[in-house]
């Protein structure tokens, strides 16, 4: 048994515990945790494959941002765990039951059907120029057309989880600059022309004096 | 068995993954995002069949990478599948406070 195969093995095992553990783990955070371990591994048995672009790619942008997308996103709902396994031991021998057939028909066919042992020798073009470069030169004649197409799927991918979650606060305090800056007399205060009312006085000056002097005694009596 | 590595046991460890993540969907009913999860390691299995086709393939053909590039564009899609879904997943909690997939039967004629 070389180096190689066995890696592939170590590999390969890391990769279906991570896995198992991702759907039968308790907590959300540890299968976010352990779905990174599987995609790490799976970027180590793309290693062995003779993918390194794709395998980086993969730690990238999986381990990267998907997954830290999802951490976030579990840990800043406030999700109710108290009910998320009820059901699960009841599902588990029909679920168990589906998932052993589908292995178990895949790897009769597959392990019997593909039994190539030695992948061909790469090109003389593939030693010079490596995986990336040629991976690289494909994308971007032969399937230019359908990377700009990608392109955009990820624009829209962005716009539409923005529209979704985007919502206006209702207690938020928020002033529109441009509004404040339109703003003219006109739309603020109204300037009405009033007559001048006067009224005459009742009676002379001492009378006026001792009206005055009571008023301001009725008042504070109040 | 356990002789050396050969096509079909890269394409069985595939299949064994894929199996575990349909388990996986039937188990976690009442959680939505270990279902996206689920749905994550279906898109890893399929794409470990491709790279494993592309390296096993004769490099003299024309499009001997032509697995490797489509598994890029898989990549795309499912961080973009990713993102709208969990973004549907935020709203939804908002809304109802609760991700649990037997409660979503509003639709139900």
């Amino acid at each position: 048994m070389d180096s190689t195969t066995a890696l592939f093995w170590i590999f390969s095992a890391v990769l279906l515990v991570a896995a198992f553990r991702v759907i039968t783990a308790r907590s959300t955070v540890h299968a976010a945790l352990f779905l990174v371990l599987a995609f790490f591994s799976a970027a180590c048995v793309w290693m062995l494959l003779k993918a390194e672009f794709l395998a980086i790619a993969l730690v990238l942008v999986y381990v990267g941002a998907v997954m830290v997308l999802f951490l976030f996103v579990v840990m800043m709902l406030d999700i109710n765990t108290d009910g998320f396994r009820e059901g699960f031991w009841k599902n588990l021998p029909l679920a168990g039951l589906i998932g052993a057939v589908i292995a178990v028909e895949m790897a009769l066919v597959l392990l019997r059907g593909f039994n190539v042992p030695n992948a061909p020798a790469p090109s003389a073009k593939a030693v010079e120029m490596g995986n990336t470069k040629l991976l690289g030169i494909e994308i971007y004649t032969e399937y230019l057309y359908p990377l700009q197409i990608a392109a955009v799927l990820l624009l829209v991918a962005i716009v539409a989880a923005i529209a979704l979650t985007l919502r206006a606060r209702k207690d938020s305090r928020h002033i529109d600059a441009s509004v404040q800056v339109r703003a003219k007399k006109e739309g603020r205060i109204r300037i009405i022309k009033m007559p001048p009312s006067v009224e005459a006085p009742a009676a002379g000056s001492a009378g006026s004096a001792g009206s005055a002097k009571t008023g301001g005694d009725a008042g504070r009596a109040d | 068995m356990l002789g050396p590595v050969t096509l079909g046991h890269y394409l069985s460890l595939g299949g064994v993954l894929f199996a575990l993540s349909v388990v996986g969907i039937f188990l976690n009913r009442r959680n939505l995002i270990v279902l996206l999860m689920a749905i994550e390691l279906m898109l890893l299995a399929v794409n470990l069949n491709f790279v494993a086709f592309s390296h096993y393939l004769d490099p003299a053909l024309a499009d001997a990478m032509a697995g490797q590039v489509f598994v890029f564009f898989i990549l795309t899609v499912a961080a973009a599948e990713s993102a709208i879904g969990l973004a549907i997943l935020v709203v939804l909690f908002r809304n109802r406070s609760s991700i649990n997939v037997e409660e979503l039967d509003e639709l139900k004629g």
